[in-house]
Formats: structure tokens, C-alpha cells, sequence
């Protein structure tokens, strides 16, 4: 049963670029990109109940690492994004340890303020990441011999990545590891009674999160052959971190819902007005105080609320 | 030499500027447990109205703009307070996301409003020629601008230690029920607490104009300051928040001034080393 639903789900995925234009294959792709980088956050605000406002750093850094080393020094991509990935990954550990000696609040604005640091570097660092012109004239990889350049080629590259990062990432939050995660997340104390190490757990999750989140980062230059800090600010963060939210956090669905949701609104209201920070900024204050537990559950209640009975 | 004094000054008026900045946020922080996210538009907004009030009417007093702003973006956080932050009471996480939110709808409303030109405060002119102490020469408004930070500190210290509403204050702080169930007003002296914070920012915008001028991406600029000034001196604690600003305004500015490149990461080492040895900041009592 779970097998027919799951491939009458997954037949029309595979088969989108047969059927729509490349300006909608190129959508579907920014959109695969933006929900695997939603589902490593949700890892840490979902699972880890360790709100993040500085995980548009792992996609910055794997981004910019493997935007160098192809360009000014000339590696090939394979290397490169075996390289951009260990760097990525080690630059979580190290925030991590940092970040973790504080949660709640603490760990929100530690977070914020590396990830600020990282956004200032690659402004300031001119001489080494182009500033604000950013870096330019990138390729995208090879793989096998079959050429990306293509929407429907990329679209299908995207596809296979995002693919194995859901299974992946979702094998993680069900493993019993998994369940150690929710129970620190729920009751630090008890479960450093019980003997388990919730600072190790929490770590080792940070860590697991900034490898999905520099995946992603990779996918993310590839796409778009161009790097740029804004991808490192704030409201990279930010985007993310409402898209999770708005989809619903802890649950595997819906930071996919969420993160396709700010993606479309972004595309489709930036055609028609120039105010894109403004609008999120909007939207952040309508889920929060509309629909504070997510899209799904805030439907069911909004509907409730509608029908004019009590809840 | 002349320029250690003279990078020395440029950083007690940094330190100065980032303690009207971030005492606010430590005060807002220690008493309602909020990360305010927005105070760094506070402070962009003071510097806008500073910029736009000074430049329309000539010989306007710089000290009489920054009162006025103040209570502008005073009046402002506190209806932001009083019409969002209230309906979030239990949910410290929706609290943060909505004063983010609430950044970027500001300093996107200030980008449409005022465009992506960076507009130069005026320096008042009685403040404008050097002052010569020992042979050296020193910018007159910097001077000036160390000694509102100080006096600012003085009196927001004795509002906090010797009259009833900043004993209320550190109740609230100490054990926010406790002082419910006394019958302090608490919900009430969030809101004072909140436009107090706000409004400080705010006037500090203005008197950090001359030197900074206003600009989109101010906010953006001074925020992370204000996050690493509170980490370092301890989240809540005045003294911290004075003590981290003149730190963070000396290595930020020699930084940029030695290691342009390097600055940002020479800011963050400090913090580095407080968060690893000592969580709760230098001056803090609570962890966060």
C-alpha cells in the first residue's frame, strides 16, 4: 500500500520535466535546494528544539568554498565538493561547541551573531570573496560525463540529492538516536539522569545538520553558477527558519511545505512588488501570531474558528 | 602617537554609541526574557529621523532631535508591545520570530522611504572645531559623545538602584512571580521597560548620526555589536553592557583600523573566549 502511494507520488516528480516548461523545472529545482536546507534546520528547531537563526551559514560556506577552490584554484568539482563539504562540516562542529554552551535564547543569538560574523567576512574579505560583487563565471559539475547545464539535466541531479537527504535525514530522526534527540529536547534533565549526554547529542546533531545544510549550499551554487553574501545574511536565516516553521516544525513533511511556500511567494511576489523583506517580514508576523503551530494544524483551526463553533 | 589617541578616542565613542544600543537590549532581555531583534532598527530608525528632521529645519539643536526621536521610536516599541509582544506571552520563541519579522519590515519601510543613499547627519557647528588637549588635536563631537554615553550610563544606574520604578525592575528581573504576586504591575513596567529600551536606541541613532550617517544595512550593522556587547558583558546586567561596549568599541575599532580584513573575526575571538569560560558573560548573573 505505502508502495503505491508512494510511487504515485514519486512518478510525478520524476517525470516534471517531461511535462512543464524549464522556467517551471528551474522553479522545481530552487524549490528541491531550499527544502533539503529547511529539513537539516528542522533537524535543530524541530528534533533538537534548538532554534537557529544562523544555519545560512553552512549554505554560504559550503557555497563559497567550492566557488573557490573551482575557480581561483582551478580543482575540479569532485574534489572540490568533497573539500567544501569537510569544511563545512568542521565549521559546524566548531560552531557548535560555541553555540552550544547556551540554549534557548542564548543559542538563537550566538548563532545569529557567527553567522553575522561569516556575512561580514565575505563583504570585508574582499580580496578573497569579491565582496559585494560576489563570485561569478561558475560552472556546474559533470558528473559521469552527463552535463548539468540543462534545467530538466540539473532538475533530476537536484531530484536524486534531495531524494537521499530526506531518507537520510529521516532515518536519523527515527533511529533510536532520533529518539534520545526528542527526549533532550523534552527533558534535558531526565535524560542526563538517565545517562545520556545531551550536550553530545545535541552536538553531534548541529553537526549532522550543518552537513545537510552545506549540501545544500553546494546544489545551491551549482544552480546558480553565482555566489553572493546575501546568501550568508540574515535573511537567508530567516527564510529558512519560516519556512519550517510555517510548514510545521518536528515533522517531516513540513518544512518541505513550507520551504516550496516561501519560495513560490518570494518568485511570485518579486515579480509584481520590489518589497521582498518587507512581505516576509509580514509573513513572519501572521504565522506567528495566525498559525503559530504550523500551516496544517493552523488550517484545522483557522476552519474551526470560520464555522464559528468553539474549538 | 596621534593616531593611538586618535583611534582611541574613535573608540570610546563607538563603546559609547554601542552602550546606548545595547543597554536597552540587555535591560529589555533581563526583565522579559526577549531577544529583541529589532532594536537595531530602533536605532536606524533614530538616525533616519535625526538625518530628515536636522536637514529640514536649519539650526535645529542636535540634543533637542535626538529627545524627540527618542520618544518617537519610544511611543513606536511601545505599541509594538503592547499590540503584538503581549498576545505572545508564553511563547518566547514566537516573541524573537516576530521581532524579527518586525526588523525587516522597518528597514525595508526605511529603504522605500529614504532610498539606498547614505544621507550625512550634520555636526552641530558649535561642535565642529577640534579640541586642542596636551598639543592633540581631538573631534570635538566624539569628545561630547563619551560624555552623553557616561552620563546616560549615571542615570540610567541611578533609575535602576534608587528610585521605586527600578526597584521594580530588578524584582521583576530577580523573580518575575514573586513580584507579580507583591503587586507589581509587571505587565505594565514591561511596556515602560520596553519603550525605555526602545527610546534609548532611538536617541542614540540620532547621536550616532554625525559619525556613522544613516544608511540601509545600518541596522544589519549594528545588531550583531549589540549581540556580541550583551554576550560578552552578561545578558541583563548594566554593567556588563558598559564595560562590553567600551571592549567591543576598542577591538572593533583598532581592528578595522590595523586589520581591515581581519575585523570581523578579531570581534569575535573575545567572545569566544567568555562564552568558553564563562557562559553567563563577564557581569552576568543568569545564564541565558
Amino acid at each position: 500500500m505505502t508502495r503505491i502511494a508512494f510511487a504515485i507520488l514519486a512518478a510525478p516528480l520524476v517525470m516534471f520535466p517531461f511535462f512543464a516548461g524549464d522556467f517551471y523545472v528551474n522553479l522545481a529545482s530552487q524549490i528541491l535546494i531550499a527544502a533539503i536546507f529547511a529539513l537539516s534546520l528542522n533537524l535543530l528547531v524541530g528534533y533538537g528544539g534548538m532554534t537557529s537563526l544562523g544555519h545560512a551559514s553552512f549554505l554560504g560556506v559550503a557555497a563559497y568554498i567550492s566557488a573557490l577552490l573551482t575557480t581561483r584554484y582551478g580543482l575540479g568539482h569532485g574534489l572540490a565538493a568533497l573539500l567544501s563539504i569537510a569544511g563545512t562540516t568542521l565549521t559546524a562542529a566548531f560552531f557548535g561547541v560555541i553555540a552550544l554552551r547556551a540554549t534557548g535564547l542564548g543559542f538563537l543569538m550566538i548563532t545569529l551573531a557567527l553567522s553575522q560574523v561569516l556575512w561580514g567576512l565575505a563583504y570585508r574579505m574582499s580580496n578573497v570573496t569579491n565582496g559585494d560583487n560576489g563570485i561569478a563565471g561558475l560552472t556546474r559539475p559533470v558528473p559521469f560525463g552527463i552535463s548539468l547545464d540543462s534545467a530538466a539535466s540539473f532538475y533530476w541531479f537536484a531530484l536524486i540529492v534531495a531524494s537521499i537527504g530526506l531518507v537520510m535525514m529521516t532515518v536519523f530522526v527515527s533511529s533510536s538516536f532520533g529518539s534520545s534527540l526528542k527526549g533532550v529536547r523534552d527533558q534535558p534533565r531526565r535524560m542526563a539522569a538517565l545517562g545520556f549526554n545531551p550536550w553530545m547529542i545535541r552536538w553531534i546533531t548541529f553537526i549532522y545538520a550543518g552537513f545537510w545544510g552545506g549540501v545544500s549550499g553546494l546544489l545551491y551554487v551549482y544552480y546558480h553558477k553565482y555566489i553572493h553574501p546575501t546568501s550568508l545574511s540574515t535573511t537567508s536565516s530567516a527564510e529558512a527558519l519560516l519556512g519550517v516553521i510555517a510548514g510545521g516544525s518536528g515533522t517531516l513533511g513540513g518544512p518541505v511545505v513550507g520551504a516550496t511556500l516561501v519560495l513560490l511567494l518570494k518568485n511570485y511576489a518579486s515579480a509584481y512588488v520590489e518589497r521582498w523583506n518587507m512581505l516576509l517580514g509580514l509573513v513572519f508576523l501572521f504565522i506567528v501570531l495566525v498559525m503559530p503551530t504550523g500551516i496544517t494544524p493552523g488550517l484545522h483551526r483557522l476552519a474551526a474558528r470560520l464555522r464559528g463553533g468553539p474549538r | 602617537m596621534q593616531f593611538w589617541i586618535i583611534q582611541g578616542l574613535n573608540s570610546l565613542s563607538l563603546g559609547g554609541l554601542l552602550f546606548l544600543l545595547s543597554s536597552g537590549f540587555s535591560l529589555i532581555f533581563g526583565l522579559m526574557r526577549l531577544a529583541n531583534l529589532t532594536h537595531g532598527a530602533f536605532f536606524m530608525l533614530g538616525t533616519y529621523f535625526g538625518a530628515t528632521a536636522l536637514r529640514a529645519f536649519d539650526g535645529l539643536n542636535l540634543w533637542v532631535t535626538a529627545l524627540g526621536a527618542g520618544i518617537v521610536v519610544a511611543a513606536l516599541g511601545g505599541l509594538f508591545e503592547r499590540l503584538v509582544l503581549t498576545r505572545l506571552k508564553s511563547n518566547p520563541l514566537g516573541q524573537v520570530l516576530v521581532t524579527l519579522g518586525m526588523a525587516f519590515i522597518i528597514s525595508d519601510a526605511c529603504l522605500a522611504l529614504w532610498g539606498g543613499d547614505s544621507i550625512p547627519v550634520p555636526t552641530p557647528q558649535n561642535l565642529q572645531a577640534p579640541t586642542r588637549i596636551f598639543g592633540f588635536v581631538f573631534p570635538t563631537y566624539r569628545l561630547v559623545l563619551v560624555g552623553c554615553a557616561i552620563g546616560a550610563a549615571i542615570a540610567l544606574y541611578l533609575l535602576i538602584e534608587r528610585t521605586r520604578l527600578g526597584a521594580m525592575i530588578r524584582a521583576g528581573v530577580d523573580d518575575r512571580q514573586m513580584a507579580r504576586a507583591v503587586g507589581i504591575p509587571v505587565s505594565n513596567l514591561f511596556t515602560t521597560v520596553f519603550c525605555l529600551g526602545a527610546g534609548i536606541a532611538g536617541a542614540g541613532g540620532v547621536l550616532g548620526g554625525p559619525i556613522l550617517s544613516a544608511y540601509p544595512g545600518l541596522d544589519a550593522d549594528m545588531l550583531p555589536l549589540a549581540l556580541i556587547v550583551v554576550i560578552l558583558g552578561g545578558i541583563g546586567s548594566l554593567l556588563g553592557a558598559f564595560v562590553g561596549s567600551f571592549i567591543i568599541g576598542f577591538i572593533y575599532t583598532f581592528g578595522t583600523a590595523l586589520f581591515p580584513e581581519l575585523a570581523y573575526i578579531i570581534l569575535f575571538l573575545p567572545m569566544i573566549f567568555v562564552i568558553a569560560f564563562r557562559p553567563q558573560g563577564l557581569f552576568g548573573r543568569v545564564g541565558a
